[in-house]
């Protein structure tokens, strides 16, 4: 119990964050047309590549004969930037061609 | 100095997520928003690069490795989503997402081998341990996911799958909290078991899922690695991961939910999957019965001559490709002074939203496209209904049968024309494995064949007549 508590009292400001996030999250795409919801999953899909810069601080913090923080660190690196680059433009290619339609 | 930059453009790039996604949520803002977050995103990166410093005050090191794996990454992302085709879209997202997760789950990894052996806060160690069993759930089920839409994996199932899957979940959750509990040199046994045993629940939890759920898994997948996302940013205390994970995971979820509501079924029903066993029970309602053939010159003449044409696109048609040719149809019908439009069901195609996409890239006027409110107001002054590979979304049975396994689910009445032409392959059920009364009715007459094939065989009568 008692770990519990101070659990909470250390990460209050997060805690805080966490749920006013899942609010805006929910709220934010509330209203959403079911056409968007492809190009939509996508973008979403490429904004949790943020990850990626958890990997960058992993990689970048390895001592330099770590090689298996190195490696592993290396292809989360990779990994991430294929989600992030990946994402954002199948998500544009998907709303180009609505775009070109509104004309 | 550096830290305090960097943690300004860690809050700009959270805003930009917010807005990109508020952004996406409407048709006429969504290019933009999409590349906003893209650019809040490209800024948080590299600020992280250049401006990162560790609490002793380090920057970053392993530049040249670190450079080269973002040139890699970035070279891959965007040339494999350059050249890929529209219809492969959703098993797209499925792998880019799956990289994501293998990204957290390489990163709990790796901070595990760090704090092996030493005191750890209980908060590090859950964000640690949450990220690797999400993020390898997420990972595994996503390539599954990815290898069953491309044709690559069949459906697998078991009897008992639901418990065994219930029952590794529950070990997997032991497995964690011994990790926790076991002195510090058996940690490191129960930590890759309970690795092991999550990547093994990502494939088994994807497995049995049928094809048309796909949509749904890969949403929910993909808001979980959005949590796994926010675990790394608990354990760096890093913002912007931490907004931009949390975010996506509520709005996947809301999503997904969306996705369920609009195929009337709850999201533990997709996941345990009780349809597939509920199909017998439903077998009452066959109808059997006689069904009317229609040739392509007949189907062409009626809708040659028909005022209002209503174009009703369904997986079928996605998967023939034929959505080019559909356009062309359309457009000769037109030129024939036809009006036509097109009804689109919220769950046709292979995601939701995904035939809109389709017919965009065909290059059909949006005007054209009619959501399921518009286009059921609509039907009863339609002359003709094309159906094109879509079956449940028609069937009256939603509508008219409480013990149809489909009942209650929103669907286009198509019933209400003066005629409906259903082109198939054959006369197969479809996802839902339910007979379709709509294709007994006298008004309506099947036009058998791959959609491509037909459409065009129609284009060349239509513009003979």
């Amino acid at each position: 119990m008692q770990q519990i508590f101070s659990f909470f009292n250390e990460n209050q400001q997060v805690i805080y964050m966490v749920i006013l996030m899942i609010f805006l999250g929910i709220e934010v795409i509330g209203r959403v047309p079911s056409v968007l919801h492809t190009p939509l999953m996508s973008g979403a899909n490429a904004i949790h590549g943020v990850v990626v810069i958890g990997a960058l601080i992993v990689m970048g913090e390895a001592a330099a004969d770590n090689y298996l923080a190195l490696i592993l660190g290396f292809l989360a690196v990779v990994l991430g930037t294929l989600n992030v680059v990946g994402g954002f433009v199948v998500t544009d290619r998907m709303l180009e061609m609505f775009k070109k339609k509104k004309q | 100095m550096f830290s305090s930059i960097l943690n300004i453009i860690y809050l700009i790039a959270s805003v930009t997520f917010i807005m990109g996604l508020k952004m996406l949520s409407r048709p006429e803002s969504a290019r933009k928003g999409n590349l906003i977050a893209a650019g809040g995103m490209s800024f948080a990166i590299f600020g992280t690069v250049f401006l990162y410093e560790a609490s002793n005050g380090q920057h970053l090191g392993n530049l040249p490795w670190m450079f080269a794996a973002l040139i890699i990454g970035g070279v891959l992302g965007a040339v494999s989503s350059r050249k890929v085709k529209m219809t492969q879209m959703p098993e797209m997202v499925s792998l880019f997402n799956g990289m994501g997760g293998a990204c957290a789950m390489l990163i709990s990894l790796i901070e595990f081998n760090h704090i092996a052996g030493s005191e750890i806060a209980l908060g590090h160690f859950i964000a640690i341990v949450l990220g690797l069993v999400i993020g390898s759930i997420s990972f595994a089920g996503s390539i599954i996911a990815y290898l069953k839409l491309s044709g690559k994996q069949k459906d697998i199932s078991f009897k008992g799958q639901h418990i065994f899957n219930l029952v590794l979940f529950f070990i997997i959750l032991v497995g964690a909290v011994l990790t926790y509990l076991v002195e510090p040199a058996m940690a490191p046994t129960f930590f890759y078991i309970t690795f092991g045993l999550a990547i093994l629940y990502g494939v088994f939890f994807v497995l049995p899922i049928g094809g048309a759920d796909m949509p749904v898994v890969i949403s929910l997948l993909n808001s979980l690695t959005g949590v796994a996302a926010a675990c790394g940013g608990f354990l760096y205390n890093n913002k912007a991961m931490l907004t931009g994970g949390i975010l996506v995971g509520a709005a996947g979820t809301l999503l997904t939910v969306l996705m369920c509501k609009a195929m009337n079924r709850s999201l533990l029903n997709v996941i345990i999957g009780n349809w597939g066993g509920s199909n017998a029970a439903g077998g009452s309602t066959q109808e059997g019965g006689s069904y009317k053939e229609v040739s392509t010159s007949d189907a062409a003449m009626l809708m040659s001559y028909a005022k209002k044409v209503v174009i009703v696109p369904g997986y079928g048609l996605a998967v023939a490709q034929a959505q080019h040719t559909c356009h062309e149809l359309e457009k000769i019908l037109t030129d024939k002074g036809v009006e036509v439009s097109y009804a689109i069901h919220p769950v046709a195609g292979r995601m939701p939203g995904h035939m809109n996409v389709l017919l965009a890239e065909a290059d059909v006027d949006y005007e054209k496209l009619e959501e399921m409110e518009d286009a059921n107001s609509n039907f009863k002054t339609t002359d003709v209904v094309l159906i094109l590979g879509a079956n449940d979304v028609v069937n009256p049975a939603a509508k008219n049968d409480p013990t149809s396994p489909i009942y209650g689910m929103p669907i286009l009445e198509v019933e209400d024309a003066k005629n409906v032409i259903v082109n198939k392959r054959s006369m197969k059920p479809g996802y839902a494995g339910i007979e379709n009364a709509l294709f007994y009715q006298p008004k309506t007459s099947m036009l058998f064949g791959d959609a491509k094939k037909v459409l065009q065989d129609l284009c060349a009568e239509v513009k003979a007549t």
